[in-house]
């Protein structure tokens, strides 16, 4: 009886622009000076909208609202990478990817303001909303990709995010079998910002990287920089193109951190050491790219004077848009239960709205 | 018209649905090449095709997730969940998607599922195979919970079913898969999700049932009317959500008695939803409480003692006549 080796794995590692600017032309992606240009929007316009979004919840004018702030890279350069008739399933934390599909800030606002007016994206009829029960996103993605080719569309591709904790969950491994078996189009995301609320990554899994989890379905993976734009790009864009080509599901690792808190509801300094946070700082995906473009020419002092004032005209004129809306349908929850609204549904309607009449009444 | 047990129905319906809609499939464990471990699925695979009848890995979330994704992208999945009592692997995929991904995106996606399961007692069956617990499902705002009694019945609700904009679950009552045949037309009336029927009109008290249990009931009531002159109203639930708690309403208003004979546990059951209902819009027309026949709140036990667990043709009788001679 032999015992011998009879598979072997590896797992690669993807950085191009690193931590000072510099950059690897050998491994430096194609990408138009426009895409560039607007790939460095979006990660403004997400780390603008992300502050302002906080300082609103932090003076009562919006609720609970997750943080974005150091993911930009590893959200809106897959987005990129994806077109209109792609698929966009995300979890919660991807404000950029979402303005980037057409979401305007008015929605993201309305949503953390609580109303369901902001949950859906009517200008991008292929962007879902968001999931908050983790990693469940991933089957309805892959269901997604299998109706895609079911229907006859041969070129579609469904972008798919995820978290490190999520990775735990049944599935995200039930996602990424069935994805693997099937060989449908998806590519996974995996934004790995090292911590699921307070728990860190090494109290998760005992395992060196994320992207090792795909070996045991057989799906290409593979580790990149998630601070690095170029290299988020590059890898998400060869597992597009794979996808699209009938080659089956790929994994991203990305590598990334949260700079801030999990939620508003939470505090990050009960669990992590500012020193972490400060050496996090010094790779900053946006200052990294900044410097990137300004040597390719790109970018100047006078471009970035411009942007900033552009942006916070932006969100000034979204906040005061969002602010002045008043009268929400108070029974609009009942509108959306079945297509057809059932008897019990048109009662308790009814019954609500009179409850409303009378609290009136009664001042 | 042809006789057909419980199962040839469904597999008849699932063979139309499928003939009529290129968007309908059918996915779930052994369902392909084994045609399910019931033969519901039976011939489909030979007929459509793999892409349209698919086994898949043996993932309960799995299965409804990905379910729900085809349904979301302009599929019309019908899946199968091997027995009832694995089906609580995927409870979050559809209290967390696809019950409320209609309500989440304000109509924009919509989830056009039917997840069919084989439930509850009566087959000798392993531990998890025998339970009724359809109050989980209709706990859940946003999906439909459909049990048929009869072959006629499970052939056109499963086709309603599979014609619905929204999820789902139908669960089919295994005792009566095999044991009893029925008519079914070859082309017959359509029938709507949350509607009873009045299986027989009666002056003195109404019974309520649905599933397996349905037949017992039915019975005891014929052998009573052959007894005695009791007149009953005999109504079969079919849809539990939403209930259709005026028909119920109505027959309770006219014959101030009511029993309700359920197979699940007692507490929280849906006979505990259907006594409020009688209680919101027919208490004053009560002549006697409302009982009901029920399973016990234990865990359902292995099959040696699943006769003495099971609502019995006595208890029915009794509740019954005690009921009439409050």
């Amino acid at each position: 009886m032999p015992q011998k080796t009879i598979k072997e794995f590896s797992v690669e590692y993807l950085q191009i622009l690193d931590e000072n600017g510099k950059v690897d032309n050998k491994l430096e992606p194609e990408i138009s000076d426009d895409d560039l240009l607007k790939l460095y929007h979006y990660m403004v316009l997400s780390r603008e909208a992300d502050t302002k979004l906080i300082k609103l919840q932090r003076q009562g004018r919006l609720g609970t609202l997750p943080a974005c702030m150091g993911q930009e890279a590893s959200i809106c350069a897959p987005t990129l990478a994806i077109n209109d008739k792609d698929w966009f399933v995300g979890s919660y934390r991807e404000l950029g990817g979402r303005l980037m599909r057409g979401e305007s800030l008015v929605k993201t606002m309305l949503l953390y303001n609580g109303y369901e007016e902001g949950s859906y994206n009517p200008d991008s009829p292929r962007t879902l909303p968001i999931s908050v029960v983790l990693a469940s996103q991933l089957l309805y993605a892959v269901g997604l990709a299998y109706a895609s080719r079911q229907r006859g569309e041969t070129d579609t591709v469904v972008l798919a995010f995820v978290g490190d904790g999520a990775t735990s969950e049944g599935d995200f491994h039930e996602a990424l079998n069935f994805a693997s078996v099937w060989k449908v189009p998806v590519v996974f995301i995996n934004q790995n910002n090292q911590y699921a609320i307070s728990t860190p990554r090494h109290k998760q899994m005992n395992s060196e990287t994320i992207a090792q989890k795909a070996i045991a379905y057989d799906m290409p993976s593979i580790q990149v920089d998630g601070n690095d734009v170029l290299a988020v790009y590059k890898a998400t864009k060869e597992a597009v193109d794979r996808a699209r080509a009938g080659e089956g599901p790929s994994l991203i690792e990305s590598v990334t951190y949260r700079m801030l808190m999990h939620t508003t509801a939470d505090d990050p300094t009960r669990y992590r050491e500012d020193a972490e946070v400060e050496g996090w700082a010094k790779k900053d995906p946006i200052t990294r790219f900044k410097k990137y473009l300004t040597e390719r020419k790109l970018w100047n002092a006078s471009k970035q004077k411009k942007l900033d004032a552009d942006i916070a005209a932006e969100i000034d004129s979204s906040v005061k848009e969002f602010e002045a809306m008043s009268d929400f349908k108070p029974d609009a929850h009942f509108d959306y239960v079945f297509a057809e609204e059932s008897e019990l549904i048109k009662e308790q309607r009814a019954e609500f709205l009179e409850n409303l009449k009378g609290d009136a009444d009664n001042g | 018209m042809a006789k057909m047990n419980m199962i040839q129905a469904i597999n008849l319906a699932l063979h139309r649905e499928m003939e009529g809609d290129d968007s309908v499939l059918v996915m779930g464990e052994d369902v392909a090449v084994n045609g399910g471990v019931f033969r519901a699925t039976e011939g489909l695979l030979e007929k459509f095709g793999d892409k349209r009848v698919i086994d898949t890995p043996l993932a309960e979330a799995g299965i409804v997730g990905t379910a729900t994704g085809m349904a979301i992208g302009g599929l019309k999945p019908v899946t199968e969940m091997q027995f009832s009592g694995f089906s609580y692997n995927m409870f979050h995929q559809l209290e967390g998607n696809a019950s409320r991904m209609r309500a989440r995106s304000r109509g924009q996606f919509t989830v056009p599922l039917v997840i069919r399961m084989p439930f509850g007692g009566g087959v000798r069956a392993l531990e998890h195979h025998s339970e009724s617990k359809e109050v989980y499902y209709a706990h859940t705002p946003g999906i439909k919970v459909v049990i048929p009694s009869r072959p006629a019945n499970a052939f056109a609700l499963l086709r309603a079913a599979i014609q619905d904009p929204d999820p789902v679950i139908f669960m089919e009552p295994k005792r009566s898969y095999r044991s009893f045949k029925g008519d079914v037309a070859d082309n017959p009336e359509p029938m709507q999700i949350g509607k009873a029927e009045i299986v027989q009109g009666g002056k003195d008290i109404t019974v309520i049932s649905w599933g397996a249990m349905f037949h017992d009931t039915q019975q005891v009531v014929e052998e009573l009317q052959a007894d005695s002159d009791i007149s009953i109203e005999l109504l079969d639930l079919l849809t539990i959500s939403p209930m259709d708690a005026v028909t119920i309403a109505e027959s309770v208003k006219k014959t101030g008695r009511c029993v309700v004979v359920q197979e699940a546990h007692r507490s929280f059951g849906p006979a505990s939803e259907i006594i409020a209902h009688i209680n919101d819009r027919a208490l004053m027309y009560l002549e006697a409480p409302v009982k009901r026949v029920t399973m016990y709140d234990t865990t359902v036990p292995l099959f040696g003692r699943e006769l003495l667990y099971l609502p019995s043709k006595g208890h029915i009788r009794k509740a019954i006549q005690e009921t009439i001679d409050f």
